[in-house]
């Protein structure tokens, strides 16, 4: 038990330092490499506790994609150093806003938590009972059975974001040469090369 | 407390038995790699140092130690210095849970596969932050295309490993080499394994997909900056990571620690051996393939991930499904 609650108070050391440093680290790269260390140790925290999968997925999604699209932007933009942090030099405007997201997400945490916490009936789906089989196929067992509609609204609802992202970003341009891959392959000596003969002194109009 | 400090120990033991094979493997493999190439070109390779230029990589290896690591000034050093680190850790640390017999693994944990596919896309990593770090135009441009590259590409293999799945119904490592018993998955899903090598050939950055160092555009790409024994480190991690794609092909497809049929001389050969071979066997169509194909264009790599690969292992996965469900051959769920 105690290597247990060493490893606990390592990984939610970890956890909660890197989360403050996403926050007040000034230069933004080194923000999402605490935001990516973040996420690792909370999916330690998840394998800790027995969610393997959710730990394994936590990794895969966020880590692995997320993150590193996170660091593309932060890159590409080049905004190495925030001019304004909130505590030094000019007062940021983003403050206020913030804290209103933040008291909110607070105070739902507080309700949810508190609510299934103290009274017993609050949740109308029965929880997964802890057994022998293990979390993925507990997970697996309810998904597409109990779940299947909410699982695929939320599919249907990622797909959107998918299409509504790509319509916003899409735009036709004119006068740009695309290559057809089928054209280039096609091609065949015949119709791609001609022999001219050439007389002398008058030379050949060659079209482009 | 003492019972901690004896498993812990047995763990470290463990651990470094498991290490060192990789890493003196990844030296032979170098030199292996090298070697074939010289053969498909008619030349001979290294074969001048030890028996057959065997300690060619010890050699170059020794001369990376000696050699000075240079960072440059504008570098992000902290950055700099950990991307190389990241990247052989990384490749090392997915190695703890390939079976190389049925109780011969480090950890044989449930999500096994999970965990390997994890890994391996948190090695884009070691990538990103070697090229930015570097603060040079061709390591950024090098990181920037091999990080699309590898997300790209691990879609596809993602999607290659749920075929897989749905035929084992588990996700430990072991269950599926298991479930491989009567008929190996290179033979049902043929044109998965052929799309799974190909994306790993993508995921690893091997030729003809070595554009984030494609030498003619971008010098050496995220690696331009590096020298050393930080290179060395990348190099190492590359190869591990190579090694590491061959390992989990043949556990996915070519029935991992099992023998090539349950008889008599076959079967008396042991489990490692046979997955050692199989490995081998993969990792020279990973070199031949370098030394005989051409590189890739750029919109030509992203083109045959996403608008080839992806649908037709989505496709191939509803076919699969289809088939498993209605000749009733979808694994029984044992609870």
């Amino acid at each position: 038990m105690i290597v247990h609650s060493i490893f606990f108070y390592f990984f939610s050391v970890i956890a909660i330092f890197s989360s403050l440093m996403v926050i007040t680290s000034r230069s933004t790269i080194n923000s999402v490499f605490f935001l990516i260390l973040d996420f690792i140790s909370v999916g330690c925290l998840f394998i800790m506790v027995g969610a393997e999968f959710l730990g394994m997925i936590l990794l895969i999604v966020y880590v692995g994609a997320v993150a590193v699209l996170f660091l593309f932007v932060v890159m590409m933009l080049n905004v190495a150093e925030q001019k304004q942090s909130w505590f030094i030099g000019k007062k940021s405007t983003h403050i206020p806003t913030g804290l209103i997201v933040s008291v909110l997400i607070l105070l739902e945490l507080l309700v949810v938590v508190g609510g299934w916490k103290y009274k017993e009936d609050l949740m109308s789906s029965s929880t997964l009972l802890l057994s022998e089989i293990s979390n993925t196929h507990q997970l697996g067992l309810v998904m597409y059975t109990d779940y299947i509609l909410y699982f695929q609204l939320a599919g249907i609802v990622l797909l959107l974001a998918m299409i509504g992202a790509i319509l916003l970003t899409f735009r036709e341009r004119v006068g740009v040469k695309k290559q057809s891959y089928l054209n280039q392959i096609s091609r065949s000596p015949s119709n791609a090369v001609e022999l001219i003969e050439v007389k002398s002194n008058q030379g050949v109009k060659v079209d482009d | 407390m003492i019972e901690y400090l004896e498993i812990l120990g047995q763990e470290v033991y463990k651990i470094i038995f498991l290490l060192v094979p990789i890493l003196v493997s990844v030296a032979m493999i170098v030199w292996l790699d090298r070697r074939v190439w010289g053969l498909v070109q008619k030349r001979k390779g290294p074969n001048v140092v030890g028996p057959f230029g065997l300690f060619q990589t010890l050699a170059d290896a020794l001369k990376y130690i000696f050699k000075e690591i240079i960072i440059p000034a504008s570098a992000n050093k902290v950055v700099f210095i950990l991307a190389p680190i990241v990247t052989m850790t990384l490749a090392l640390v997915a190695w703890a849970v390939i079976p190389m017999s049925e109780d011969l693994v480090l950890a044989n944990i449930n999500v096994g596969i999970l965990y390997l596919f994890a890994i391996s896309s948190l090695g884009v990593y070691g990538i990103i932050m070697g090229g930015w770090a570097s603060n040079s135009k061709y390591p950024f441009l090098g990181a920037i295309r091999s990080a699309a590259q590898m997300v790209s590409y691990e879609v596809s293999i993602g999607i290659i490993i749920i075929n897989v799945l749905l035929c084992v119904g588990s996700l430990n490592l072991n269950d599926i080499v298991i479930a491989q018993k009567e008929l190996w998955y290179v033979i049902p899903l043929f044109p998965m394994f052929v799309i799974f090598f190909i994306s790993s050939l993508a995921e690893t950055n091997r030729p003809p997909f070595d554009l984030p160092e494609a030498e003619a555009e971008l010098v050496a790409g995220y690696q331009t900056e590096y020298s050393g024994m930080m290179y060395a480190m990348f190099w190492l991690g590359e190869y591990a990571n190579i090694l590491l794609m061959c390992a989990m092909g043949s556990i996915l497809f070519l029935g991992g620690w099992l023998p090539l049929m349950d008889i008599y001389p076959l079967n008396i050969i042991p489990a490692p051996i046979w997955m050692i071979s199989k490995i081998l066997f993969l990792f020279l169509l990973f070199a031949l393939i370098k030394a005989i194909v051409p590189r890739y264009r750029y919109d030509q790599l992203m083109r045959l991930g996403w608008k080839i690969f992806l649908p037709f292992s989505l496709i191939y996965l509803v076919l699969t499904a289809s088939f498993l469900f209605y000749f009733d051959k979808l694994p029984k769920v044992n609870i």
